[in-house]
């Protein structure tokens, strides 16, 4: 198995890590090989604060906050921004609120500026919000027509069954339509806080410096009010299979997620779970589930597995996207090796590539700027520790075929799991 | 000033191109082959595109599961290409382990199998991935454009190919058309990354050179005769949405017209990515036509396009019109703002302004090893790899003058077409 240079990779003699007194982390690493500077973060105001009938309202304020503030209107923010070709832009998940941004090294005092008004000083003027809802309405009527997008969501709807992880995060017309400018306003008074934000920066910087414009910027930010994000209720797993079809008429091809729940980016059986789904639709040429769909059969341009974790419980599951006509062929295929999958697991070889691969793959996914500063917020959210980044090929070697699969057993039940079908 | 790469021709016609670039313990490699859609025939559509699909399917000494394996277990990145212009493939790899990637590419540009029972199996992923397509209404639109504006020029049909060429055309068609074009003289290599430029090229010569030169097939010249009127035509299908693409003729990217053009994109649209990979474009808020459909209500979203192309292609922009208007109203405000930039002096700070989001994304792009070998091999694809290296020079050199002829000369109702997507059951404007 390869070795790699442990010091080309971020850890703790070169991670800034500052905590501010109001609550904000900043995590920094320097690049001076770049001219450019890489921004990244989230806040703890996500989706789950929304209500069923206004969901979409976390989405909506995280859109809406670079559309004025109280120094600039629409126009000025993005003449600001565009005029030295830096980008700024927020999206809400589930529990967060992240943002990402990059300029030239130069332009940073002005993107940290630029951040902070929209964080702290956002006005929803009210054209600026009915311009966004006609954005976000036909949004929705392209998702309703994407049977990938349809597809997924209805996976998502089976397998969280209530539990709030089962809404889309931009929500639906319906409740798209019933959110208020005063509901905006009210969100970002009630939720947008310090307490929680984390900021990681990544390019030409100093972080001493740095550290002291982010506190000029942001230092002064308070929000008593900031609640604590619901806690989650416990996931309902699947008693039977459940499969469910969504009609878009006129669709040359359907889409087609097969799966189950999986685990929390903190359990134990993460990374076995990670590992075994290499192998299962990853690695290569998507794994085995490629194998089989595309390459031995033909059927499928695309089919392969993933599995999403995060601070509450993941999922994991495979996708193809099929001819209407073989539907039932791909689903067979799917299945038979799901159920491989958890009656053998995997082969010594096939987890040595999979471990080969994990680790031979991190100089490419943290070269630049973007990826390092992804690394510095998954350090953060699932406190992996700051060395983490150097103990993976140890924590990635550890993993054994029997805990790979252990993870299968306890996650994937071939006769429980839940099947979405969009198309025609 | 010395170059920043090094450039080398074989004694068999192969060019090689090498950047040393030290930021990471990477190396990425691309060989490019001057074959795709615009050498196929009717018949024959979408056959470069599935020869590229073949070439993972396997020689003698790397069978098909085999190299998906070998690149994976060694952390890289691969996958290939094909275009208009071009086809191409490319291992991105930690450095110690590129020559995996180099002994690949020499061994499938002459031994590739292709097997009639993988050819077979292709055949239906390559359908799958056209119906996917089809789901999109921007593809089916955009399709319905291409073949509007290129009556003669080969450019005329997608690259992934018609239907019925896709069921019909045979194991031998495809293995000729690889023999034909996937030669060392129809092809380059460019590299860039952490490695020795006297080392990398003797291993390069060690694998390459030995490939005999063969003669390809001369390339399709039909240049599309200057276009005598504007077409319009609709697509209909499914949604709830309509779309617009106009898309004029453009300039070929060596054509000292396309800087301007690029400008001139910069101006209305917003300015377009040059990064394949991991660059990321910026948002296009301020643009004229941002502002003209986007802020009036109009639209909800508007994109524009110009292709570095080897001839002259076509300059698009895509329209998401406001559920609430119809299409011609949109049209009318997108032609007031083309007559505008025709009709009034652009400020030079608004040129200025282009520039300096050009070497914004510009530098965004070297941060990424892969990036930096795409284009390396890419701009020899329609010119020189000068070209990337002067591109943010020769933008620099551009007046409101050339800007108002490019946009006078180009965007005229005579040299587009404009094409509607219109949903399935919803009245079609006159």
């Amino acid at each position: 198995m390869k070795t790699i240079n442990q010091h080309s990779l971020p850890g703790s003699d070169d991670i800034f890590r500052r905590a501010l007194p109001n609550g904000i982390t900043l995590l920094v690493r320097t690049n001076f090989n770049s001219p450019s500077v890489f921004i990244g973060g989230y806040l703890p105001c996500g989706s789950l604060f929304d209500s069923d009938e206004k969901l979409g309202l976390a989405e909506f304020t995280a859109s809406a906050l670079l559309r004025g503030s109280e120094k600039r209107n629409f126009q000025q923010i993005f003449n600001e921004l565009e005029s030295v070709g830096a980008n700024l832009s927020f999206s809400a998940g589930g529990h967060t609120v992240g943002f990402s941004g990059r300029c030239l090294s130069e332009d940073l005092p002005l993107l940290l500026d630029l951040l902070a008004d929209a964080l702290l000083h956002p006005v929803f003027p009210r054209e600026q919000v009915e311009r966004l809802r006609a954005q976000f309405l036909t949004g929705l009527a392209i998702r309703a027509q994407d049977t990938a997008e349809m597809a997924s969501l209805t996976f998502d709807q089976i397998v969280f069954a209530g539990h709030p992880y089962a809404r889309p995060d931009d929500g639906w017309p319906e409740t798209i339509q019933a959110i208020t400018r005063e509901d905006l306003e009210n969100f970002h008074h009630l939720h947008y806080g310090p307490h929680g934000l984390v900021l990681a920066i990544v390019g030409a910087v100093e972080p001493e410096i740095l550290a002291s414009q982010v506190a000029s910027v942001l230092g002064e930010w308070s929000n008593l009010s900031q609640p604590e994000l619901p806690a989650l209720p416990e996931l309902k797993l699947l008693k039977k299979r459940i499969t469910r079809k969504i009609k878009i008429p006129g669709k040359s091809q359907a889409d087609i997620v097969i799966g189950s729940s999986g685990p929390h980016r903190k359990d134990p059986e993460f990374m076995p779970a990670s590992l075994g789904n290499s192998v299962l639709g990853q690695f290569g040429m998507a794994g085995r589930i490629g194998e089989v769909v595309r390459e031995k059969s033909g059927l499928a341009y695309y089919a392969s597995s993933s599995l999403s974790a995060g601070i509450g419980p993941g999922a994991w599951d495979v996708s193809a996207g099929v001819n209407p006509a073989n539907i039932q062929k791909v689903r067979d295929l799917i299945g038979g090796e799901i159920t491989r999958f958890v009656e053998k697991g995997v082969t010594v070889e096939e987890l040595a590539d999979s471990q080969s691969n994990f680790i031979g793959r991190l100089p490419l996914s943290l070269e630049s700027n973007a990826g390092v500063v992804g690394a510095l917020l998954n350090i953060e959210r699932f406190d992996l520790g700051l060395d983490y980044y150097r103990r993976y090929p140890e924590l990635v070697r550890s993993v054994t075929p029997d805990e790979v699969l252990a993870a299968a057993r306890q996650f994937l039940h071939p006769d429980r799991l839940a099947v979405a079908i969009a198309g025609s | 000033m010395k170059k920043p790469y090094s450039e080398y021709l074989l004694s068999n016609g192969f060019k090689v191109l090498l950047k040393e670039i030290h930021s990471a313990p990477l190396v990425s490699s691309w060989v490019w082959y001057r074959v795709g859609s615009r050498d196929e025939t009717t018949g024959h559509t979408g056959i470069s595109h599935w020869c590229e699909h073949m070439q993972f399917k396997g020689t003698p000494q790397f069978p098909s599961s085999i190299l998906d394996r070998a690149v994976s277990r060694d952390g890289g990145m691969w996958n290939a290409f094909t275009y208009f212009d071009w086809t191409t493939y490319f291992e991105t790899m930690p450095s110690d382990k590129i020559d995996l990637g180099l002994r690949i590419e020499a061994d499938r540009m002459v031994n590739s199998l292709f097997e009639e029972k993988e050819v077979a199996s292709e055949r239906t992923v390559i359908i799958s991935e056209r119906e996917g397509n089809e789901n999109e209404p921007a593809f089916l639109l955009g399709e319905a454009v291409q073949n509007a504006a290129f009556r003669v020029h080969p450019y005329h049909h997608e690259v992934v190919g018609d239907l019925s060429d896709l069921k019909s055309m045979s194991r031998d068609d495809l293995y000729a058309h690889y023999r034909n074009f996937y030669t060392p003289n129809n092809a380059v290599m460019s590299l860039a990354g952490d490695f020795k430029t006297n080392e990398m090229l003797a291993r390069i010569r060690e694998l390459f050179e030995q490939i005999p030169a063969r003669p390809t097939p001369p390339r399709i010249f039909r240049p599309e005769p200057a276009a005598c009127g504007e077409h319009r035509l609709t697509v209909e299908g499914p949604g709830e949405t309509t779309y617009l693409d106009i898309s004029y003729h453009a300039s070929a990217a060596k054509d000292p017209d396309f800087f301007p053009f690029t400008v001139l994109d910069s101006l209305l649209a917003g300015p377009s990515s040059l990064n394949m990979f991991g660059g990321g474009g910026i948002s296009n808020k301020t643009s004229r036509l941002y502002r003209a459909l986007v802020e009036k209500e109009l639209a909800v979203s508007v994109s524009g396009g110009l292709t570095a192309s080897a001839d002259p292609f076509l300059y698009s922009v895509v329209i998401t019109v406001n559920p609430k208007r119809k299409p011609d109203e949109v049209l009318a405000a997108f032609d007031a703002e083309i007559k505008h930039i025709q009709e009034q002096d652009t400020p030079v700070a608004e040129i200025t302004r282009a520039i300096k989001q050009a070497r914004a994304m510009f530098a965004y792009g070297l941060e990424n090893i892969t990036n930096q070998a795409f284009w390396l091999g890419h701009a020899e694809m329609f010119a020189a790899y000068d070209w990337f290296l002067g591109y943010l020079e020769r933008l620099a050199t551009v007046t409101p003058a050339d800007l108002q002829k490019v946009a006078r000369q180009y965007l005229r109702p005579q040299n587009r077409v404009v094409g509607m997507y219109i949903p399935n059951g919803m009245e079609v404007q006159a």
